[in-house]
């Protein structure tokens, strides 16, 4: 078992590693140049531009590239923003509370409420309400989230007045930390829901079929022969086998989470890594963008890690190998 | 003779898709006195686990148990048992054991969590006690080293220990008839013996019924009281068992041993059943088995019903009235 | 080719399949036919008049602040849109296709290098990838995007593909056939299409609808479709300043892709119901 876990881990580091090279060839080897967005609105000189260049390392060759950008990552140096001019990896870490804020809360919401609508979808197959159940998720997976965003936004924010349409703060209120909370909760609750309604299909479906597939077994027919009630039988004994096809989900998941909060994120001004990473496209800022990315690519794969041993350990047949 | 379950006329069917229903079940009436051994025998798709899962409710949807059908056991209607009270009964009147042990235990409890958890659903006791229990079931169906074995994993058991401890399962409410559909099946031929033996002798010390589901007419003999053969949702024979293999007298049953190789007697040519058993959608009027029979005659193309032919020996076929 | 036919069959039986299917028909049908109805989706009818006017009998959709027919960009978006998808998708799962093949017939350090460049592909989100790729050159033309989206959307097909020729390796069928005589290399190609055909289609059918989304996403933040042509991504973009006086204007290209991705999905899932009822 512990063999096993280090050769995952290996195997997670070893596609960080080739996600981060893909990521750096991307950037260095198309057409473009990144510098002629440097000074929009007064054209560089010649001598500017190889100033420039120099400065950011682009007039060596490629390979000495990569081997100073993969020096610098092992130090967490991610390079310099080219709009802002500071450290991008301090930009990222400023960021990151926010995002994982929003993100935490959609996670929350898929994991018990699309849990629980997969359960009762699988119990409750073929009926009407199994049926509406699909096509409404289905009906929001297939929504735009910047557009969902947008139109809750208008509806909710400004037309009802009901919740603040953008911000995660209000920057006119004072008060304890009681007061700030509530105020964060209430500018978390529009971004939070239209980014739960795209993602939350996946995680419904997933569970859906994982059940079905166990109420099929026979122990779930021992279980009941033994006289136990159905509540018990459904959830004690077969959700708790279907639920490691969902727990291996997540790490296919979140790359929908991530993308999905680069346009909610902008459209509600939350500030985190999705809205940094959506005006950096605006900015051509390809340094905080490639790190962001490798932000991104870290996290999934540290997801997909963790998602595998979880499973590992909860399932006695693995655990015990 | 205390009669512990009595079934009458039980029919199960199931919907098609153009709105009529097949009854894969279809009349079928047996009875169990205490302390006694009724062998279910018959092929697959004869309808006999469909009438074993029928005994405590549990028969998948879309099926259903027809209304007109009588299940009884003692004073209670097991058909009229809604909710709670029908719960109440599995496990605790009825307990069952199925086929394949390796997909009929939880791969993700314990053995010794599995057999308490039977426990605690019928008896108000504590963990500890219930686990008490588990450990002396354990001991019961004869599990070497049973304090260990609690806590094992299903997968970490062998295919006959596995099968001991659905037995226990089924034992640990305690209840008064144990169902075992094809207990044997899936295990080695070692094995088998074995377990039938642990049966039988759960049988006699706690005075239990059981009924015995088999397509093994070798497991029958000696183990069984009585036998019922059944087929295309029938009981087509019923008899005390040395009767039936002294005279098995309804043609199927006669096929069912002549296709049986003997170790004892001269090595004869094995003669099988011509055709094959039809499906319910393709069920004959009149006597099903009349494609097969090599006795069949006009009268067959009527539905015979079932006829004493001996002392405690009743057959479904037309040729009762003929030798009486 | 009859498990196609078979699929193609149950994917009109049942409703939630019809229902996608026939809008979709309908869409495509709209796409080629509508821009020769309907008014110039550039025409700009009258700017002091006709701007931001609400839905009316000249103009279903009502028109945008350059006074311009929404249903007509709306459809005209369709056109673009179904093409980029179309193509992309065409050219995602050939990719995928051909990488599964290789990988998985080869085996060994091809086999190993090639799933190592997929597992590291597939870490980063598909957006973030295209963001990189886009935001670096000056403009990126139509042809190219569509080529981008294609090349980044093969991944997840390649282990499909890689895993159904792992599997009829092993079959002893092939072994089989090969100690008759067959060529290896045709068995599994042949029963390779066979059986891979299915879930392909399915995998191309909802490749559709992300592709739809992800280009809506991408001319939102203003890196895909470039105006002048239209884009339904690109009409809400145009549609943020004036949300709250003409919703209408951005309304209606998003109902208009979340409808024709929902259909692709309906279309997608009655497919894969067809081809493996166990799931349904």
């Amino acid at each position: 078992m512990r063999r096993w876990l280090l050769r995952r881990a290996v195997q997670a580091l070893l596609t960080l590693a080739v996600a981060v090279v893909l990521l750096f060839l991307i950037t260095h080897v198309l057409p473009g140049d990144p510098l002629s967005r440097e000074g929009a609105g007064h054209p560089l000189t010649a001598a500017q531009i190889e100033a420039l260049r120099a400065r950011y390392g682009l007039d060596r060759p490629l390979h000495e590239q990569l081997g100073a950008f993969l020096g610098g990552l092992a130090h967490g140096d991610l390079g310099t923003s080219i709009e802002y001019g500071r450290p991008v990896t301090g930009l990222l870490l400023e960021r990151l509370p926010a995002t994982i804020l929003l993100g935490g809360t959609v996670l929350l919401l898929n994991f018990t409420l699309g849990i629980w609508l997969g359960v009762r979808q699988a119990v409750r197959k073929g009926t009407a309400e199994d049926r509406w159940l699909t096509t409404l998720s289905l009906a929001g997976y297939a929504t735009p989230s910047f557009w969902l965003g947008l139109v809750l936004a208008w509806l909710v924010g400004i037309k009802w007045h009901l919740l603040p349409p953008a911000g995660m703060r209000d920057p006119v209120l004072e008060g304890g930390v009681l007061a700030t909370s509530a105020d964060v909760l209430r500018h978390l609750v529009l971004p939070a829901v239209t980014l739960s309604v795209v993602s939350i299909a996946a995680t419904m479906r997933y569970q859906r079929s994982a059940m079905l597939e166990t109420l099929r077994l026979p122990y779930v027919m021992t279980a009941r022969a033994k006289g136990l009630s159905e509540t018990r039988v459904t959830w004690r004994h077969a959700w708790r086998n279907a639920v490691f096809p969902v727990l291996t989900l997540f790490g296919l998941w979140l790359p929908i989470l991530v993308s999905g909060s680069v346009f909610v994120e902008a459209v509600f001004a939350w500030p985190g890594l999705g809205s940094l990473a959506a005006s950096a496209v605006g900015n051509r800022d390809y340094p905080l963008l490639m790190g962001a990315s490798v932000l991104v690519a870290a996290v999934v794969v540290a997801a997909s890690l963790v998602s595998d041993v979880a499973y590992a350990f909860l399932d006695p047949r693995v655990r015990l190998s | 003779m205390t009669r512990v379950l009595d079934v009458c006329d039980l029919r199960v069917s199931f919907p098609t898709a153009d709105g009529s229903r097949l009854h894969p079940v279809d009349g079928v009436s047996f009875s169990l006195d205490r302390g006694e051994t009724l062998a279910l025998v018959g092929e697959s798709g004869c309808g006999k686990s469909l009438t074993s899962l029928a005994l405590l409710r549990l028969v998948p949807p879309p099926g259903r148990v027809d209304p007109g059908s009588g299940i009884r056991l003692g004073d209670t209607d097991v058909l009229a048992l809604e909710g709670e009270a029908l719960r109440r009964i599995r496990g605790r009147r009825i307990g069952m054991i199925f086929q394949d042990p390796m997909t009929s235990l939880n791969p993700v409890f314990t053995v010794g969590a599995q057999i308490a958890e039977g426990v605690r659903a019928h008896f108000p006791v504590s963990k500890s006690e219930a686990r008490e229990r588990a450990l002396r079931l354990l001991q019961e169906v004869g599990i070497p080293d049973p304090s260990a074995r609690l806590d094992a994993y299903p997968h970490q058991l062998s295919g006959g220990m596995r099968q001991r401890v659905m037995i226990a399962i089924a034992l640990s409410a305690e209840p008064d008839i144990l169902v075992a559909d094809e207990p044997t099946t899936a295990l080695d031929v070692t094995v088998q013996a074995q377990i039938l033996e642990v049966l039988d002798q759960l049988r006699r010390s706690r005075g239990m019924a059981v009924l015995l589901i088999t397509h093994d007419l070798g497991i029958v003999a000696g183990r069984a009281d009585r036998v019922a053969v059944m087929y295309a949702g029938q009981i087509v024979e019923e008899a005390a068992t040395p009767d039936l293999f002294a005279r098995p007298s309804h043609p199927y049953t006669q096929g069912l041993f002549a296709s049986v190789p003997r170790i004892t007697g001269p090595v004869r040519r094995l003669t099988p059943i011509r055709g094959t058993v039809p499906p319910p959608v393709a069920w004959p009027a009149g006597c099903r088995f009349r494609p097969r029979c090599p006795q069949a005659f006009e009268q067959c193309e009527l539905p015979p019903g079932l006829r004493p032919v001996g002392s405690g020996h009743s057959m479904r076929c037309w040729l009762a009235e003929e030798s009486s | 080719m009859t498990a196609a036919a078979e699929a193609l069959r149950q994917l009109f039986g049942t409703p939630r399949g019809r229902a996608g299917a026939s809008f979709l028909a309908f869409l495509v049908l709209l796409a080629l036919v509508g821009p020769l109805l309907l008014p110039d989706p550039f025409r700009q009818f009258d700017l002091i008049e006709l701007a931001n006017a609400p839905p009316s009998a000249d103009h279903p959709f009502g028109t945008d602040q350059l006074s311009r027919d929404v249903l007509s960009r709306v459809v005209s978006g369709a056109r673009v849109s179904l093409a980029v998808a179309a193509i992309a998708v065409a050219l995602s799962v050939t990719l995928g296709a051909g990488v599964g093949l290789v990988a998985g017939y080869w085996g060994g350090a091809v086999d190993a290098t090639l799933m190592r460049l997929v597992d590291g592909a597939l870490a980063v989100p598909r957006l973030f990838l295209l963001l990189l790729v886009l935001a670096v050159p000056e403009r990126v033309p139509l042809l190219a995007l569509i080529l981008l989206i294609g090349t980044t959307g093969w991944f997840a097909t390649s282990r499909l593909v890689r895993a159904e020729v792992l599997r009829l390796r092993e079959e002893t069928f092939v072994h089989a056939a090969e100690a008759l005589g067959a060529s290896r290399r045709r068995i599994i190609f042949r029963h390779l299409l066979v059986n891979a055909a299915g879930p392909l289609l399915v995998a191309a059918t909802l490749g559709v609808g992300d592709v739809i989304l992800l280009e809506a996403g991408l001319s939102f933040l203003g890196l895909g479709v470039q105006p002048p042509t239209p884009s339904w991504g690109g009409m809400i973009l145009d549609a943020r300043p004036v949300l709250e006086t003409a919703p209408w204007v951005g309304i209606f290209p998003g109902i208009a892709i979340t409808l024709t991705v929902l259909a692709t999905n309906l279309v997608g899932d009655a497919l894969s119901d067809a081809l493996d009822p166990r799931g349904a």
